[in-house]
């Protein structure tokens, strides 16, 4: 029977011909990603008392939340994780300053391939869906389960398809796009849902922008996403990896739960804007109003990549952050951040004003490195806009693209990136 | 009493789309003494809530209750500070699993609206019964399955994976 990208992977790793929604399956787990929240793994770990984990070359183990150690507290998690990777012989570890954010460094370290099982305790381990990888958030409890036994059971999903086509408008992006579609489906569209995205549009999008895709459909509640295992996809791993690459795809004739058609022209004619306090509450940046920030923020494993500081440098290039503004740039990982540093886009970030956090998670989960005051207001190219998000309960966090954050810095206010060329018009004519 | 047929009284009815960042914020996730989180719940979005959490507290609430972040805390804090049982419309999936692997019975049941803060339960987790004795009324509720069962009755994931080892 035919199957979806999430029926066939997981029919495969459980070893059957086919499964279908709401089957439960045990299947081996290919990957295994913590970041801190390793330590709290390690302990309920040696808390069963397994000796040893089961397999020390399927685990990575990737700080990113709070890098530096912004406490002592932190810095002595560090350090027993350390001792731990040491003592287990896990081979893949990636300390402060040899990695970045954990999805970004799966990414670019080549370990994630087509149709492999990876769990992570993060949400947005969706975001590998983009390497064809039914890839799924669990908690640290499990996780030492996984540890342990090296499998794990999972209950089939139905898909929701999305198909877009059309071209990408002026300024609109992957994010604009995802950010319209949570806003149409809600918090809880995809609860459980396997989401595939497809069509001539998603096709034309670069691997870091299908990451963004897969990584927000957490924020609808999917399971799994992903985006088609292509050419362009296969490019991309290829010099990341010496393991074979399998190009895995969906059967024609599959059965989805139901499919949304997204019209780019029509439905994404301009930026989108998620307003706090629910990454669903989407609306069209020019249906706004004013909406003075505070601050603004550009990084994540949503958009921290070369092209979202590509983007940001080439608006900011010759202009200044606005007076009444703090920026706050985030490179998602150190070969990111070295990459901007070779095309000098880090130099144009910083002499409009902007200040670099180190690689890492900086203030999108409210820890440190650009925390918010009460009162205050940021738009942030982050995920998540929940109460208290990024620091005080008081404070209000609206979500956008990374050029709707960079011209919204200038602004000192939301704006599209387009608003700033008229007024350069303007100031010409 | 068994761990299957749960009694007490309603802490707090909240609403749709409870997120794991108003369960337990972000910036206490570094705390390794697994008691003290409990003192953290709720802090920044329901100050108020905390203190009416003691044992055999039942939280009630609408959709997507958990949505968010992977952060096994949020449950894990409900624990320690006492509730016995979460019921909602639906939960949200890492949240779910998280509840269930820590020991904290996770019960759907679509009329959640029914219940008030203050109101009696009682709970039958396996045959999906939820009756609320102060309004005098039953409510279905989606009965466990034998996995989850299972794992409610070592206490969570951790002890029954240390007994299995040990058999
Ligand atoms: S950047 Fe934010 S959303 Fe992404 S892994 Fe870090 S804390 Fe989570």
């Amino acid at each position: 029977m035919a199957m979806t990208m999430a029926e066939k992977i997981l029919a495969r790793a459980a070893g059957r011909q086919q499964v279908s929604p709401d089957e439960i399956v045990v299947a081996p787990v290919d990957l295994a990603m913590s970041h801190e929240n390793a330590d709290l793994v390690r302990k309920t770990f040696q808390q069963i008392g397994r000796p040893t984990v089961w397999d020390p070359g399927k685990i990575v183990i990737i700080f990113d939340h709070r890098v530096p150690a912004e406490s002592e507290k932190t810095a002595a998690t560090h350090r027993s994780v350390r001792e731990f990777v040491r003592a287990q012989g896990i081979t893949h570890f990636y300390d402060v300053g040899r990695g970045g954010i954990c999805h970004q460094v799966l990414a670019e370290q080549g370990h994630v391939r087509p149709g492999m099982v990876v769990v992570g305790t993060d949400s947005h381990t969706t975001t590998h869906g983009a390497f064809g990888a039914f890839a799924t958030g669990i908690g640290a409890t499990e996780m030492a389960g996984v540890w342990c036994e090296g499998a794990l059971w999972f209950k089939a999903p139905a898909t929701i398809r999305i198909l877009a086509q059309g071209e990408f408008q002026a300024w609109v992006s992957a994010k604009d796009l995802i950010l319209f579609i949570i806003g149409r489906l809600g918090a809880d569209g995809a609860d459980y849902r396997a989401v595939e995205f497809d069509g001539p549009a998603i096709r034309g999008l670069t691997v870091a922008s299908r990451m963004v895709l897969t990584n927000l459909a957490m924020e609808m509640g999917a399971k799994v996403a992903f985006t088609p295992v292509d050419d362009w996809l296969l490019e991309y791993l290829r010099p990341r990896t010496a393991e074979p690459l399998e190009r895995i795809e969906p059967d024609a004739g599959a059965v989805y739960e139901s499919t949304l058609e997204i019209h780019l022209e029509r439905d994404v004619a301009e930026p989108q804007v998620s307003c706090p306090h629910a990454v669903d509450q989407v609306q069209p940046v020019s249906a706004l109003g004013s909406v003075r920030i505070d601050q603004a923020v550009l990084g994540s494993c949503t958009n921290g990549r070369l092209e979202d500081l590509e983007v940001a440098a080439a608006l900011l290039a010759g202009r200044k952050v606005h007076p009444d503004t703090r920026l706050i740039v985030i490179p998602a990982s150190q070969q990111i951040y070295l990459e901007a540093l070779r095309c000098g886009y880090l130099e144009a970030l910083v002499a409009a004003g902007a200040m670099i956090d180190p690689p890492g998670c900086g203030p999108c989960v409210g820890v440190h490195q650009g925390v918010l005051a009460a009162g205050e207001v940021c738009i942030s190219s982050t995920n998540r806009n929940f109460v208290g998000r990024m620091g005080s309960a008081d404070s209000q966090v609206y979500l956008a693209s990374p050029a709707v954050v960079a011209a919204s810095a200038i602004a000192g206010r939301i704006v599209a990136p387009s608003v700033l060329e008229e007024e350069v018009a303007a100031c010409l004519a | 009493m068994s761990r299957l047929i749960l009694r007490g009284h309603v802490a707090a009815a909240l609403g749709h789309h409870v997120d794991t960042d108003l369960i337990y914020p972000g910036r206490y996730l570094n705390i390794t003494d697994r008691e003290k989180t409990s003192e953290h719940l709720f802090e920044l979005a329901y100050p108020d809530l905390r203190p009416r959490l003691g044992p055999g507290a039942i939280l009630v609430a609408g959709r997507n209750f958990g949505c968010g972040s992977s952060r096994e805390q949020a449950a894990a804090a409900m624990r320690y500070a006492g509730v016995q049982a979460v019921l909602a419309v639906s939960f949200a999936r890492i949240f779910y699993r998280n509840a269930i692997n820590l020991g904290l019975p996770a019960v759907v049941c679509a009329e959640t609206a029914r219940i008030a803060s203050g109101d009696e339960l009682e709970i039958d987790l396996e045959g999906g019964m939820v009756t609320n004795r102060t309004q005098g009324v039953s409510l279905a509720s989606a009965p466990l399955d034998p996995r989850a069962v299972a794992l409610l009755e070592a206490g969570g994931l951790a002890p029954y994976l240390k007994k299995k080892y040990a058999a």
